[in-house]
């Protein structure tokens, strides 16, 4: 464990937020040093040749996501950080900025150059009060070291940084979403093409990078691209922050090359499940990849392979369920943050995230009927691909994957009209074992609703 | 509509201005979050008042800034208390007994479940979607800066330390002060004392 490759995380026993000063005696800014340098082309193909692929959950290659953005269009180009960290269990972002801020703006700094952006935004989350409060410090500070600015080290090239907060939106961390948001409208997301590159913010071409991403970048033009590709696996290379939480000794966010089992980030870098308790069930990258169980713990944890095992990677944002907890439960709680965050604007996301948590609801309070789960299933199919954007794929995986791999016990909370993991009687929530009010139908046999008549 | 400007000082209409110019030229709207945090640190929230003011800096219309208003849950548009108390209940922390911390919460605060704020203003009880903090599960932030690893028995000590108008500190970073100095914060204002 101690000769694990470090790279994002190297500052990170430093006591407090690494500023300015403590940034350039450890290293800081080689990385835009040498690129500026370079001419844009050259960074791009640096980028390129690592293999570097984008942390926020697509696992998308950087650095032919910095080419596809035109040059010479006659518009200005943009630069957006996405630091709107939202994906439930995702941590990741929150703690680079926390500890080591610089890093990623040293990474942004470096982007921003290579498309030949003037004006980069950094999206950060609202609810971010502190870590925004960093963002103001570490600005003022590249600018008062000529990081920022006109004429950046004398180089010509100039860079302003825009800090703008978001107000409270899960959905703004979907690129166009943000766009929107950014430009002062509801955060709903826009039909693509035309993608974000060719005409993003203000319909002009703009570079969107999660925070994780570009924390990589200062590495990678420093040390070249032959050194990262060093780490992690031969289509995935580099590390990967993964945020462990949930039923675990140490829950925390954990470095470790891409192509790392499950099993070892779980167990051996998290403690495992206390208690000596049974693992249940875990996602590999947040709420919106489908469950995997204990019989994938030993997939490697990359883009290609957690693909292949049904999931996906995701965000690296690992939850893991012990055997006491209750999937018909965990799956409708997930299912209700759906609902809370779906914006609205396609008809299968808003109707189908909002009858999901009254079908899941019901069941888990014992009124379940068998035809539930065929309407689920339904549900799920509805709702797939058929919006404009992810956010609805993501509210499927856990209720398909849960009915996947545990549908035993959906059956049985139907047969038995009650919660065969914690026992507990119909109308009432496993959550507690307490009668409680907002899950929907917990209190009294619902009406029965044909959902599938609804839906079609 | 603009002959009575009622919400924002002539202090803070300079303020705007600054805000409005970090964004290109001919992109104001873009500053529509932040002029919404400046209208809600005068205010507490955002009344009518503060949209038809904010449309009015912007060039835009009341029902345009009201449907960006509507659409972000970290705009109030209803009184939300001085101190607002949010809990997250999503999967990591209700793994680890965010509803308990929840219900301590409410009673602590005295604001009914099901309601928002206490009877003397002073608390708000949200319950919240993840906060990007799952390693401190049970989450609980007070306007947004976090308390980690909380119980039930923690979270009723930190209502009654704010409730004797104490600030105690958070888990990292700073507290922000009330929701006002907090909306000040968000707006982007350069409060030297509030930057670290």
């Amino acid at each position: 464990m101690s000769d694990r490759p470090i790279v994002l995380t190297g500052r990170w026993g430093e006591p407090d937020t690494v500023w300015m000063d403590r940034y350039l005696e450890t290293g800081g800014y080689r990385g835009l040093r040498k690129a500026l340098k370079m001419t844009p082309a050259e960074v791009i193909e640096e980028v390129k040749a690592s293999g570097l692929r984008g942390r926020g959950g697509a696992g998308f290659p950087t650095g032919v996501k910095w080419s596809f953005v035109p040059q010479d269009t006659g518009k200005p180009t943009y630069l957006v950080v996405n630091f709107d960290e939202s994906e439930p269990g995702t941590f990741n972002n929150r703690e680079l900025v926390e500890r080591d801020p610089h890093q990623f703006l040293e990474g942004a700094i470096i982007a921003a150059y290579a498309v030949q952006s003037h004006t980069a935004f950094i999206y950060c989350r609202g609810e971010f009060v502190w870590p925004g409060m960093i963002l103001e410090r570490i600005v003022a500070e590249a600018y008062d070291e000529g990081f920022l600015g006109k004429d950046i080290l004398g180089t010509g090239y100039d860079l302003d940084v825009v800090i703008h907060r978001g107000a409270g939106a899960y959905i703004c961390g979907e690129e166009t979403a943000l766009l929107s948001s950014l430009e002062g409208y509801r955060g709903q997301p826009r039909l693509r093409p035309p993608f974000p590159a060719v005409e993003g913010l203000y319909a002009s071409p703009t570079l969107i990078n999660n925070v994780e991403t570009l924390a990589n970048v200062p590495h990678v033009l420093e040390k070249g691209a032959d050194w990262f590709k060093g780490f992690g696996s031969e289509k995935s290379p580099g590390t990967k922050i993964f945020s462990v939480s949930g039923k675990v000794e140490r829950p925390g966010n954990y470095e470790a090359p891409l192509g790392t089992t499950a099993r070892e980030v779980i167990e051996e870098l998290a403690g495992g499940v206390p208690g000596g308790k049974r693992l249940k069930a875990w996602t590999p990258g947040g709420s919106s990849t489908p469950f995997l169980t204990d019989q994938h713990l030993d997939v490697h944890l990359d883009f290609e392979e957690v693909q292949a095992a049904g999931s996906l990677l995701g965000t690296g944002a690992i939850m893991v369920c012990d055997e006491t907890d209750c999937m018909v439960e965990v799956t409708r709680r997930l299912t209700q943050f759906y609902a809370h965050e779906s914006c609205g604007k396609c008809t299968p996301c808003r109707e189908g995230t909002w009858w999901g948590v009254r079908v899941l609801g019901r069941i888990e309070a014992g009124y379940g009927r068998q035809e539930d789960l065929k309407l689920l299933d339904d549900l799920g199919k509805n709702m797939l691909f058929k919006a404009f954007c992810a956010l609805a794929d993501g509210a499927v995986s856990p209720i398909a994957s849960s009915l996947k791999f545990f549908h035993d016990e959906y059956e049985r909370h139907i047969g038995e009209r009650r919660c065969p993991v914690t026992g507990k009687s119909p109308g009432i929530s496993s959550e507690m074992g307490k009668e409680r009010t907002d899950v929907p139908h917990a209190a009294e046999e619902p009406e029965w609703i044909d959902m599938s008549e609804v839906l079609r | 509509m603009e002959s009575h400007p009622s919400v924002l000082t002539p202090e803070l209409r300079e303020q705007a201005e600054r805000i409005t110019a970090r964004y290109p030229a001919g992109r104001r709207r873009s500053a529509v979050l932040p002029l919404l945090y400046l209208v809600q640190s005068v205010e507490g929230r955002v009344t009518r008042e503060g949209l038809r003011e904010v449309a009015g800096l912007l060039g835009i219309t009341t029902a345009e800034v009201e449907a960006v208003a509507t659409f972000y849950t970290m705009i109030r548009l209803r009184p939300t208390g001085r101190y607002v108390v949010s809990v997250c209940t999503n999967l990591p922390c209700a793994l680890r007994g965010a509803r308990e911390v929840l219900e301590a919460a409410h009673r602590a605060a005295g604001v009914p479940e099901g309601g928002e704020i206490s009877e003397d203003g002073m608390f708000g009880v949200h319950e919240e979607e993840c906060l990007a903090a799952c390693d401190a599960a049970p989450v609980v932030t007070v306007n947004f800066v976090n308390y980690d690893r909380t119980t039930p028995e923690r979270v009723t000590e930190l209502v009654e330390a704010l409730r004797r108008g104490e600030e105690p500190a958070p888990s990292r970073g700073s507290f922000p002060g009330d929701f006002k100095r907090m909306s000040r914060v968000l707006a982007g204002l350069p409060p030297e004392e509030a930057v670290p």
